[in-house]
């Protein structure tokens, strides 16, 4: 698929008017965000504008006030909905990697396998073997999260998301908090999930990566949705003057 | 039991005004004890502390063992070996002596403890900076090392005291009348358990504050070190 | 006689010692019980509360927090005396044994849910997050990937309380258990002669030294960067 395609499959993703205060603060004012299958979303915008928060209100690390969101069918924020179940088929990486210090990489990547989806540990332990293959790693599952680089962690992380075969992948701003030589890898990894047609959702900086492989850019300021388009269109010609200012800043770094 | 007798037994206002003055009595000599035996220990612990900076064997060792001796030994055994053991060694000691001295052996070994870890927690950078403008080796201790090993331990510092204030009960075993003593006196004398229950809330009051603090710095300390 | 073979005689006297040895040896073995079933009850009893406290229920908070202070501002003589000498008062008995044990687990429980709290709440909210993101439950996640790493944080301030306060043990002696220190005691009385005192204090720093050596080495081992 390419980046002009239409998008013709059933949207995996479906959020509605979503609200959420933190107190007197308004996060978020309203905004609509629909994936599709196997589409790569990207979502750029101004720290505060949002859009981690966003992120984290579709797999409800935080609930939102108000709005609805359906994920793969499932309505997130009825209450007989069992959230346990529903994130299963959400993967979400997040900044700072956030591995269980106490496991190896193997052990990270198999917990949830094993206490999830109740699989045994010798099911849990080839399947979560399977998962570090695919982010190039099977060679260091024995290592501590201590003693791996910040790229290789986040590797790990992506791994322990991917292992549950979720429908959807959420990524909070991944290569923020690594050094720059370390960012490459995990660009690949992720554009090799990219590849696999898994569906994303991308809160990041790394406009070149958008790029190359999103379908899809959304900028956000305020809490709102300002304007989305095809790469080419936000990057080459954003029709919001607050677009054309934080594309320019951004690209002069 | 009814209610009633238990608030009776617990509670009864008439027994707690009978025995109030000499709950009072007991309650400034356990002040007035803390007020001793806290400076004891820290100085005692102070000098165990600076010792322990001392780099030969010959003191390090002896020091090491004197310690640990004492932070094996209960306070209540030290307390009661001085207190009963010595006279028999023809040397006779007032139950307030043999408190001193029970106290200052293990408190003090456990505040040295405490300020070593402080001093220890000093940066190096600092002692070298200091010496290299000429201040004398204990001029640096004094105004550079301990001040800053007395804030980064603070925490454990308030909670080793609140230990020993709580510790100087142990001297109604040797017959000071302090607050438990006094209590255990109106109690065996009414047979009512009103006078201990009002020895616990004057404990209570006079050291939950200390633990609310201690509380909040505690928490702040672990949070602080990861 | 020289007043070194009066002190040999008094404190060292081997006729004594071998009459008042047994006695000491079982209450020895009475310390032993009686401290494993305190670190047993008040461990367990301390990780329940903060593991209940973990799910911020308010008004159950508070009446943790405030059962927290409370064993905290108490001393253990005073809540032993109040068990042992208050209850009976109510008409309800209980054996010294059970009161010391009673106490100072209560004792142990607020010190052990205070430090593993501190710990559960220095585990980063990232942690929460991740393990909840994968789908995990709230008690699996407390249990399998908070816990671990608090437990962790947790051994060396836990280690450390915990030999303090079944070094308190010795207090059980004051309300009629022949624990070490209750036997030495007797045979003080007995045979008019400190050397079951001796016995005594040489039986604890047996039975403490090395438990002292080993939070030495706690400390180091599990030393707070990870």
């Amino acid at each position: 698929m390419t980046a002009a395609t239409p998008i013709v499959q059933a949207p995996i993703v479906q959020a509605r008017g979503i609200h959420k205060h933190f107190g007197a603060l308004h996060v978020l004012k309203g905004v609509d965000l629909v994936v599709a299958e196997r589409e790569l979303v990207f979502v750029i915008g101004p720290s505060g504008s949002g859009k981690s928060t966003l992120l984290r209100c579709l797999n409800r690390l935080e609930d939102p006030s108000g709005g609805s969101i359906t994920v793969d069918g499932i309505d997130m924020l009825d209450r007989g909905t069992d959230i346990n179940k529903a994130r299963q088929r959400i993967g979400m990486v997040f900044q700072s990697f956030n591995l269980y210090p106490h496991m190896t990489a193997l052990g990270n990547v198999a917990l949830a396998l094993r206490k999830v989806l109740g699989l045994d540990r010798p099911a849990a332990e080839a399947r979560a073997r399977a998962a570090l293959e695919r982010v190039h790693l099977a060679d260091r599952a024995g290592h501590y999260p201590g003693q791996l680089s910040g790229g290789q962690q986040q590797r790990v992380a992506i791994a322990r998301a991917i292992a549950l075969e979720p429908r959807v992948m959420l990524f909070d701003e991944p290569t923020s908090a690594l050094d720059p030589e370390l960012v490459g890898g995990v660009l690949a990894a992720m554009r090799e999930l990219r590849e696999s047609g898994m569906t994303m959702v991308v809160v990041s900086h790394e406009m070149g990566f958008a790029k190359a492989a999103a379908d899809r850019v959304i900028f956000m300021d305020d809490g709102r949705i300002l304007e989305q388009g095809p790469p080419a269109a936000i990057f080459g010609n954003p029709q919001h003057e607050r677009t054309r200012a934080f594309i320019g800043q951004i690209e002069r770094h | 039991m009814t209610f009633d007798d238990f608030l009776l037994a617990f509670f009864s206002l008439d027994i707690l005004r009978q025995a109030w003055p000499i709950l009072w009595s007991g309650f400034k000599i356990t002040l007035l004890l803390s007020a001793i035996v806290v400076p004891l220990g820290v100085i005692g612990g102070t000098v165990l502390a600076l010792l322990s900076t001392v780099r030969s064997r010959w003191v390090r060792w002896p020091l090491i063992a004197w310690v640990d001796l004492f932070r094996a030994l209960p306070p209540l055994v030290l307390l009661v070996f001085v207190y009963a053991g010595l006279p028999f060694a023809g040397i006779e000691v007032s139950a307030i002596g043999a408190v001193a001295i029970g106290f200052f052996l293990n408190t003090g070994a456990y505040y040295g403890e405490v300020l070593r870890a402080g001093i220890e927690s000093v940066p190096r950078g600092q002692l070298e900076a200091a010496r290299s403008t000429g201040l004398t080796r204990w001029q640096t201790m004094a105004h550079v090392v301990l001040p800053q090993a007395v804030r980064n331990v603070l925490p454990d510092l308030i909670s080793n005291t609140l230990e020993v204030v709580k510790l100087t009960s142990i001297a109604s075993v040797v017959a000071l009348p302090e607050l438990l003593f006094q209590a255990r006196q109106a109690q065996s004398v009414t047979y009512n358990a009103t006078p201990i229950m009002a020895a616990a809330v004057i404990y209570f009051l006079l050291l939950w504050p200390v633990v609310r603090l201690l509380s909040r710095l505690e928490n702040r300390q672990i949070a602080g070190r990861r | 006689m020289t007043n070194w073979d009066r002190f040999l005689d008094s404190f060292f006297n081997l006729r004594v010692a071998a009459e008042y040895l047994p006695k000491i040896i079982e209450g020895f073995w009475l310390t032993i019980l009686l401290a494993g079933c305190i670190i047993l009850a008040g461990i367990a009893a301390g990780l329940a509360l903060a593991v209940v406290r973990s799910f911020a229920i308010r008004p159950l908070n508070w009446l943790i927090i405030f059962l927290v202070d409370l064993f905290r501002a108490l001393p253990p003589l005073v809540i032993i005396a109040l068990l042992y000498f208050g209850l009976p008062a109510a008409g309800l008995s209980l054996s010294g044994f059970a009161a010391a044990w009673l106490s100072l687990s209560l004792v142990l429980m607020a010190f052990t849910e205070e430090i593993f709290w501190a710990g559960i709440t220095a585990v980063p909210k990232g942690q929460w997050e991740a393990a909840r993101s994968t789908g995990l439950r709230f008690f699996q996640t407390l249990t399998l990937v908070v816990l671990p790493q608090a437990l962790r944080m947790t051994i060396p301030p836990l280690t450390n309380r915990t030999i303090a306060i079944t070094k308190g043990t010795a207090l059980a002696s004051v309300v009629a258990v022949p624990d070490i220190l209750g036997a030495a005691q007797a045979g003080v009385s007995f045979s008019f002669n400190p050397t079951p005192l001796t016995l005594g204090a040489i039986a604890y720093v047996v039975l403490f030294f090395p438990v002292v050596i080993l939070g030495r080495w706690v400390e180091t081992r599990f030393a707070w960067k990870r």
